[in-house]
């Protein structure tokens, strides 16, 4: 899996939480709180999607790590996830 | 014959768009049915039905914009004969008051991405935000996807002197402020608030949480807002003068907590559908009633009576946010809980100096049912319940 493919994962994870913002283009270094209004509501839904979606245990200390597209790639790649 | 009117959904709705009708004359209806969606300033809301019977005759049709009041249809009680040609009510198709607002185009607040016609496409965000700044999202370059986004509006936007806003579908930011400064003008005119306030000390939640989200696999993590609206639930039902509704010049306390919740909804408003009888709740019902409350203000559709049941509001400001908030009381409710965001400083503790969470939580209440010493009451009510957390 290449970084774009983890990448478009991540997008989908937060398209899956804020519906309304589907198709949005989405900044890679911008935290996601900023671009979009990300409450914590939406944002431990999005960890929850990114869990179900790659099986990789989330503990809420890595949070501040995918707070960001390139983070939360980054992060992904880091625990091992490339299927 | 039922007759079945344009809900007041909240202190801020004079009238209302009918979207969609979902049953038919002739349909059976049964007592919370859900029978119409109706958009409102400030969202589509789902309305049910109180009563059961056979739908009669439907006196209103998608689109329409009638006020709060307005006979909607007709409902055939069992015994009821079906409605023989009796001349149907006049409906107030033109009933719009002379000074009301135009209507606004019939769109639920989830429109998808797909366009409407000779329409670019465009998220639903970018769209509000279209709104927001008075942009005609026809007038948007689309980005490299073809997709209308919120960058690209508010490149348009930054391009050319603001226009009035306007309202090419969803809710419009113009009528939902609108809205929202008529019941707080309202709020603030009528009832005489007071205002109490304590800082808490949250360390012991945050640390049972901290250890009880490690222990939980992801999709059962909590928010520290389920045991803080669980706590302020169990506190309120200790408060009856400060948990029930003031209408025409009377005060008839609730004999359970629904409890409205104040969401913010992207990109401007506020809206408190209320958890029901949250008192009664445990953790894990409270944090799922809260996922899809959140989730239905940002997408989705709220329910008549999740709009109207409310018996006090909380509003958290949560994380990144500001250390306290003096709030209006949502009428006719007669008290709303403030909490302000969690922050770390010093604090006393058996005379030494420590480091503590603490959060700053405001009562406004209402003096013509109660006093200050009853929010001062509550408050230390809800502090003995957060020092306990394993036990909410």
């Amino acid at each position: 899996m290449t970084d774009n493919d983890i990448a478009k994962l991540v997008q989908s994870a937060l398209f899956a939480v804020a519906p309304d913002l589907e198709g949005e283009t989405v900044g890679p270094d911008v935290p996601f709180r900023d671009q979009f209004e990300i409450d914590s509501m939406d944002f431990l839904n999005f960890v929850i999607a990114l869990h179900k979606a790659t099986g990789i245990e989330i503990p809420e200390r890595d949070y501040p790590k995918l707070e960001s597209l390139d983070k939360a790639v980054a992060y992904l790649k880091a625990k091992g996830f490339a299927q | 014959m039922i007759e079945f009117k344009m809900p007041s959904l909240g202190a801020d709705m004079d009238a209302g768009t009918l979207v969609e009708w979902l049953k038919k004359p002739g349909d059976a209806v049964k007592r919370g049915d859900i029978i119409a969606v109706v958009d409102t300033q400030k969202s589509a809301i789902e309305i049910e039905v109180f009563a059961d019977g056979i739908l009669d005759r439907l006196l209103v049709e998608p689109g329409q914009r009638v006020p709060v009041g307005t006979v909607m249809a007709t409902i055939r009680e069992p015994g009821d004969l079906a409605d023989a040609g009796l001349p149907p009510k006049a409906v107030p198709s033109s009933a719009s008051p002379p000074a009301a607002k135009s209507s606004a185009p019939v769109a639920p607040a989830s429109a998808p991405l797909v366009a409407a016609r000779g329409e670019p496409r465009a998220t639903p965000a970018a769209r509000r935000r279209a709104v927001e700044l008075g942009v005609e999202i026809a007038s948007v370059l689309p980005g490299p996807e073809g997709v209308i986004g919120l960058g690209e509006v508010e490149a348009a936007a930054g391009a050319r002197a603001p226009a009035k806003p306007q309202r090419p579908g969803g809710i419009s930011f113009d009528e939902m402020r609108k809205a929202i400064g008529a019941a707080m003008a309202r709020s603030h005119r009528e009832i005489p608030h007071y205002y109490v306030s304590s800082t808490l000390d949250v360390s012991p939640l945050m640390a049972w949480l901290e250890a009880e989200n490690t222990r939980r696999p992801v999709p059962e993590r909590l928010l520290y807002a389920a045991p803080l609206i669980r706590a302020v639930a169990r506190a309120l039902m200790d408060s009856p003068e400060l948990n029930g509704h003031y209408v025409d010049g009377r005060y008839d306390p609730a004999e359970h907590v629904n409890l409205g919740i104040a969401v913010a909804m992207r990109g401007g408003g506020l809206i408190a559908p209320a958890i029901l009888a949250a008192e009664t709740l445990d953790l894990a019902a409270i944090m799922e009633r809260l996922r899809d409350l959140v989730a239905r203000v940002r997408g989705g559709r709220l329910r008549s009576s999740e709009m109207t049941a409310g018996t006090a509001t909380i509003t958290n400001l949560g994380e990144g946010t500001a250390d306290s908030l003096m709030p209006l009381i949502y009428p006719p409710q007669v008290a709303i809980v403030g909490c302000g965001r969690i922050v770390e400083r010093p604090w006393i503790v058996d005379g030494k100096i420590e480091a503590a969470k603490l959060m700053t939580v405001t009562v406004a209440g209402d003096h013509r049912i109660s006093d200050g010493r009853r929010a001062a009451a509550f408050l230390m009510n809800l502090d003995k319940l957060l020092q306990s957390p394993e036990t909410l």
